[in-house]
């Protein structure tokens, strides 16, 4: 999964869905999970990567991204990669 | 660019908390990159704000409500183009366009005024009576609706439709009912007001989204901008609004001035559900009063709209900008008596 093409996120957590008019603020740690959705990073990676940068235990953190990735599709600002 | 002069005549100057158009459309028009307007207000009360706005209009006459006539119109028309020589009138309201569309021709034959109108039948087909036939013809989801005459009729609705419903009105006003009591009393205030019929719509729950479009008459659309509303008033107009990306949105709304071949300004409103299903609520046939978004998105339609009433070629908006707001704001201006006494008793000011 990663993040629809035409949603962006700005220096300041401002996200803005320009197919419903949504806009949401992300944190700082929302911030960096949301533009490594961008580039379509597995939840491994992202989850090597938050674990690499801040001190929080492998299960408390995939807690924390599962419930930040059910908002994402809760407001339709993920989008599915097709496999080959 | 030397901009050419021309004198354009626009109702709907009730900037009030459920606003007319005129003065978004007055807005768009003094940013022609074309023409330099002077715009003559027409007024049908002498407490419409924009009588009195003479940075946006330049003279304002009052022309007699729509239920006084065609032939009482076409007089005062007559009275004003011979004091203002009158190149194009936008007509802005719904109750009125019934008399301008009858009037266009003579309009256009007697006095050289121009308007670029819905054909008689495009503007009755998508009347709120008829609007579910025309979902149906149109291949669009439109609300189950019921349209009645009288309180007795209200006793089969609950059989009909679930709760809750709305009732509204033949030109404007809606409101939600949850109970038959509840339609009873929509009913006698709506009708009271805005006379008979009044519809039964059905209650699609969703959020808010409406276009601003307009077409050239043959099937082409010149200009689409999508916009959500972000704060609803009590009355049920956007306070603010934010332009979308959304091109099903769009696609629903050129598929349908296609079809149609609609010619003139359009404002389509729908509900988007959770599953992204669109269902059609009005079709208003002119601009809307957040027209001035459009400008603000790079398309300026009543700007369009005039070229294509003086008979230019007009090309269709490649795109719009998308993200853009528009937040309304109530501002006090302070009238010297002596306006109001004018307007009042002469009829112009």
């Amino acid at each position: 999964m990663k993040i629809k093409n035409n949603i962006a996120v700005s220096d300041s957590g401002f996200i803005f869905n320009p197919t419903t008019g949504d806009s949401f603020s992300a944190n700082p740690v929302g911030q960096e999970i949301f533009k490594m959705l961008q580039t379509a990073a597995t939840e491994e990676e992202i989850t090597a990567n938050i674990l690499e940068t801040y001190q929080i235990d492998k299960v408390r953190f995939e807690k924390d991204f599962y419930d930040f990735v059910n908002v994402l599709k809760k407001y339709k600002l993920l989008e599915e990669i097709e496999k080959d | 660019m030397k901009k050419t002069d021309i004198t354009i005549a626009v109702t709907g100057l009730n900037a009030i908390d459920s606003p007319g158009p005129g003065i978004s459309v007055i807005r768009a028009l003094r940013k022609s990159n074309y023409y330099n307007p002077r715009i003559i207000g027409l007024s049908y009360d002498t407490m419409e704000p924009g009588i009195y706005m003479h940075d946006l209009v330049d003279k304002s006459f009052q022309i007699p409500f729509p239920s006084v006539g065609i032939d009482n119109l076409l007089y005062r028309l007559k009275e004003i183009n011979d004091k203002e020589k009158i190149d194009v009138i936008i007509p802005n309201f719904d109750a009125e366009l019934f008399n301008f569309i009858k009037l266009e021709k003579r309009l256009l034959e007697e006095c050289n005024i121009k308007m670029f109108l819905p054909s008689m039948k495009q503007f009755e087909e998508r009347q709120k009576a008829n609007l579910y036939e025309f979902g149906k013809k149109y291949n669009l989801k439109v609300p189950k609706n019921k349209t009645i005459y009288s309180l007795k009729d209200i006793n089969d609705i609950e059989f009909e439709f679930s709760f809750p419903v709305v009732v509204k009105g033949k030109y404007y006003d809606a409101r939600v009912a949850y109970n038959k009591d509840q339609i009873a009393e929509h009913f006698n205030r709506i009708s009271i007001k805005w006379g008979l019929p009044i519809i039964i719509q059905e209650y699609v729950f969703g959020s808010e989204v409406n276009v601003t479009a307009i077409g050239d008459g043959t099937g082409k659309t010149i200009g689409a901008v999508p916009m959500r509303k972000q704060y609803i008033t009590d009355k049920g107009k956007a306070w603010s609004g934010i332009s979308l990306d959304d091109d099903k949105l769009l696609k629903i709304t050129t598929d349908l001035i296609k079809s149609t071949k609609w010619k003139g300004s359009m404002e389509l409103e729908f509900i988007k559900t959770s599953n992204d299903e669109y269902f059609l609520l009005e079709i208003n046939p002119r601009f809307p009063a957040w027209v001035y978004l459009a400008v603000g998105c790079g398309q300026n339609h009543p700007d369009a709209l005039l070229k294509m009433a003086l008979g230019k070629k007009v090309n269709a908006f490649p795109k719009h900008e998308t993200g853009k707001m528009f937040i309304r704001y109530s501002y006090d201006m302070i009238i010297n008596l002596k306006e109001f006494e004018k307007i009042s008793t002469s009829g112009e000011l």
